[in-house]
């Protein structure tokens, strides 16, 4: 008989029953009422109605659309940002990167409830600009997803880089395109991803700036609302797909950079 | 008219940060076309800050810089016809070695046929054939190196610079670099500017060796001149190894040092301050009664060609090389050639002397236990719980082994009637009256000169204390 050891690996128990528990279980439950119709019986009629279904399509490309402005907004503020805060030799560098940080600490609803208000106020009614809205309210929510690993990924970029690149004949608009900015893709890439996928989904926002139009994740909810289980996980799953292509595409993200997300 | 120009000249260039910390002061210095000179110098000397200011990278607080005859002292690093060898490479992490060698040339809008001759000439140049497509972060320390080198002259730059360039690499492949890059010298004809800490690398490759100290040039001059006449003690004790002693001119071509009198060739005035200057090959040793002074055999370690002898005698400790070895203990003679010492007027003077470490781990001298904490002394040392003292590594330091250099300035010095306050006793053989201080020369017993600044008046010959406070004192380890 050997004695039982303590081994490492036993730590790693709660979060495999975690994860088998709310991750691995509600997904086979997704993919089995995507693929049966209410009887239980076998069908691929959710996927083909989804397809065929020009107003579910349009929320598709809608949620697309929302998505690219958002991330796009939220990269144009977030770069220069980033790229001056990690530039700078201002000694109390990150109190102003915890100013960024912080709206991410009060409670998120408040946040957009907030917004809301001023928004009335400048524009009176909000139902006239949905789209302006909506970008306005998932750009306010994720911009600290998009600063924080860009402001890392140059914070990480060694000087003596930059130095070599001036010292090559390269100006300083050159050696910001040419080093700078390659290097810090991979932290673009996260704050990306990081932004893209919620603005995809994330219909919180739109309900709460009292939103008529559709994204998909309030396309889900609103089939779940109407007990239509099956077409609901049909549409989730489909999106999941395409979440999934997505980020392949940007070729997944650097670990490294995901610890400025952390931070969050 | 002198046969080859000056390429680069620097003028009374001064560099201050905003903290008030000057890192060069008044540096001037003019290097001519094709020279292979080097920066030498212990860490914070200023020899990295002013390759930097010649790069561009920064700008002088004052000062001008001329390149070619013409001022570029405020001119960007881009605008400068001079490349850098990074310490640590700086290789463009993103780019294949192609990319990164065909950097500068793409700034400069070369047609891609001609980049493509180039970079294939200079990766034959640095022996790295058929080497561009692959990636940085596949090549060794040494690959990286030579990587580095030939992005800079690739672009045929006027002056080379390089920044510690082989930092990095292990002994044996310094070695090799060092005599690579001094072809690589004489085949592309350009000018080097090398910055090193390492002394030996200096006088192997240099034309011409600047050496640094506290941000001001203490000498420069050929490798030969540098080790056969330095200028000074710092020099002296930085370039190979010497024998530094204090002593005094006591006649014509006569100076006294280690309580010994020696023939020298040196015509300084009687009576004056000096600094002697033996190197230990220069150091002949003889039985007792032929040598000027005497003293005890305390190591002999064998160093592969020759012996490296210390002698004891009184408190001064002198080493020597021989052919011919010692047992420890043998009584000897020492004896040095007239022009093997090499005399200073020690205008700015600074007492060296030893101290022991003693089983307590503290600072020991002529018996006395100095305030000072050795933690603080020895860099990165810390105290173990059993009592032993790690150094920076967690190695346990043997007490033997090491020993503490400590300077102190002849002002700092204060003297004493009562004798046992002081430090160390001693007698007063010299004094001259300086204007507003006496400067003394006191003979300890323990054979030793110090130089004591004082504007009291006393008396040859008289029996004093010397006090030295412990927050005046420099440390260095000497191991």
């Amino acid at each position: 008989m050997h004695r039982r050891t303590f081994s490492r690996k036993y730590l790693g128990i709660p979060y495999a029953a975690f994860l088998l528990l709310f991750v691995a279980a509600p997904l086979i439950v997704l993919i089995y009422y995507a693929f049966t119709n209410g009887q239980g019986e076998f069908t691929v009629q959710n996927m083909t109605g989804f397809f065929s279904d020009p107003n579910t399509l349009g929320t598709l490309c809608y949620s697309f659309g929302v998505a690219l402005v958002t991330t796009a907004v939220c990269l144009l503020l977030a770069y220069p940002l980033a790229y001056i805060l990690a530039t700078s030799r201002l000694k109390g560098k990150s109190v102003i990167v915890l100013i960024f940080i912080m709206p991410m600490w009060i409670n998120f609803s408040l946040r957009i409830t907030a917004l809301k208000e001023i928004l009335t106020w400048i524009e009176g009614n909000l139902a006239y600009h949905p789209f302006l809205n909506t970008v306005l309210g998932m750009s306010y929510d994720f911009l600290p997803f998009m600063i924080l690993p860009i402001y890392t990924a140059i914070s990480k970029l060694d000087g003596a880089l930059l130095e070599a690149a001036r010292d090559l004949g390269a100006g300083e608009a050159q050696a910001f395109l040419r080093v700078t900015l390659p290097l810090s893709l991979p932290g673009i890439m996260s704050g990306v991803s990081m932004v893209f996928l919620p603005a995809m989904t994330n219909y919180v926002v739109l309900d709460m700036l009292y939103n008529s139009t559709y994204i998909m994740g309030s396309l889900i909810g609103s089939y779940f609302a109407a007990y239509n289980w099956n077409g609901g996980s049909m549409i989730a799953l489909i999106l999941l797909g395409i979440i999934c292509l997505f980020t392949l595409l940007t070729g997944g993200t650097d670990d490294e950079n995901r610890r400025g997300g952390a931070l969050l | 008219m002198e046969q080859t120009k000056n390429i680069i000249e620097l003028k009374h260039i001064t560099k201050t940060y905003e903290d008030g910390y000057s890192a060069v002061s008044d540096f001037n210095l003019e290097v001519k076309q094709g020279e292979f000179i080097t920066f030498l110098g212990p860490s914070g000397c200023g020899k990295t800050t002013t390759l930097r200011m010649i790069a561009g990278f920064d700008i002088p607080t004052e000062g001008e810089i001329l390149l070619n005859g013409k001022p570029i002292t405020s001119l960007p690093p881009n605008k400068r016809p001079i490349n850098t060898v990074f310490q640590r490479y700086a290789l463009f992490p993103h780019m294949n070695i192609y990319e990164n060698i065909a950097f500068g040339l793409r700034q400069k809008k070369t047609p891609e046929k001609v980049i493509a001759k180039k970079v294939k000439k200079v990766l034959e140049l640095v022996d790295l054939e058929g080497f561009e497509n692959r990636k940085i972060d596949t090549l060794s320390g040494g690959q990286q190196q030579r990587v580095a080198i030939a992005r800079a002259v690739v672009n045929e730059p006027q002056i080379l610079l390089l920044d510690e360039p082989l930092g990095a690499l292990d002994l044996k492949m310094r070695k090799e670099m060092q005599l690579e890059l001094k072809e690589m010298h004489r085949e592309l004809g350009i000018t080097f500017i090398y910055v090193t800490h390492d002394q030996e690398e200096a006088l192997t490759m240099s034309d011409k060796i600047v050496v640094m100290s506290e941000g001001k040039m203490q000498q420069i001059g050929t490798p030969e001149d540098i080790y056969n006449e330095p200028i000074n003690a710092f020099v002296a004790d930085f370039i190979g190894d010497s024998n530094i002693f204090n002593g005094i001119m006591t006649g014509k071509l006569k100076v006294r040092f280690c309580g010994g009198e020696f023939a020298c060739v040196d015509d300084i005035e009687e009576g004056t301050h000096i600094t002697a200057v033996v190197r230990p090959e220069d150091v002949t040793l003889t039985r007792p009664e032929e040598g000027r002074i005497r003293g005890t055999v305390t190591s002999v370690i064998f160093k592969g060609i020759h012996y490296e002898i210390t002698v004891e005698s009184g408190k001064n400790e002198i080493v020597a090389q021989s052919v011919h070895s010692a047992r420890v203990g043998d009584r000897v003679g020492v004896q040095v050639e007239p022009d093997n010492i090499h005399v200073m007027i020690a205008e700015d003077h600074t007492n060296i002397f030893a101290a022991e470490i003693n089983k307590n781990y503290e600072l020991e001298y002529n018996g006395t236990v100095l305030p000072v904490d050795l933690t603080n002394v020895i860099k990165g040392s810390v105290m173990s719980e059993d009592g032993t003292l790690l150094d920076a590594k967690g190695l346990e330091i043997d007490p033997k082994k090491v020993r503490i250099k400590i300077s102190i300035k002849p002002q700092d010095i204060e003297l004493t009637d009562d004798q046992e306050e002081g430090l160390v006793q001693g007698c007063i053989s010299n004094l001259i009256y300086k204007g507003d201080h006496y400067s003394y020369v006191i003979h300890t017993d323990l054979e030793q000169d110090f130089v004591v600044n004082d504007e009291y008046l006393w008396n040859m010959e008289d029996q004093v204390g010397l006090i030295m406070p412990v927050e005046k004192m420099i440390f260095t380890v000497k191991k």
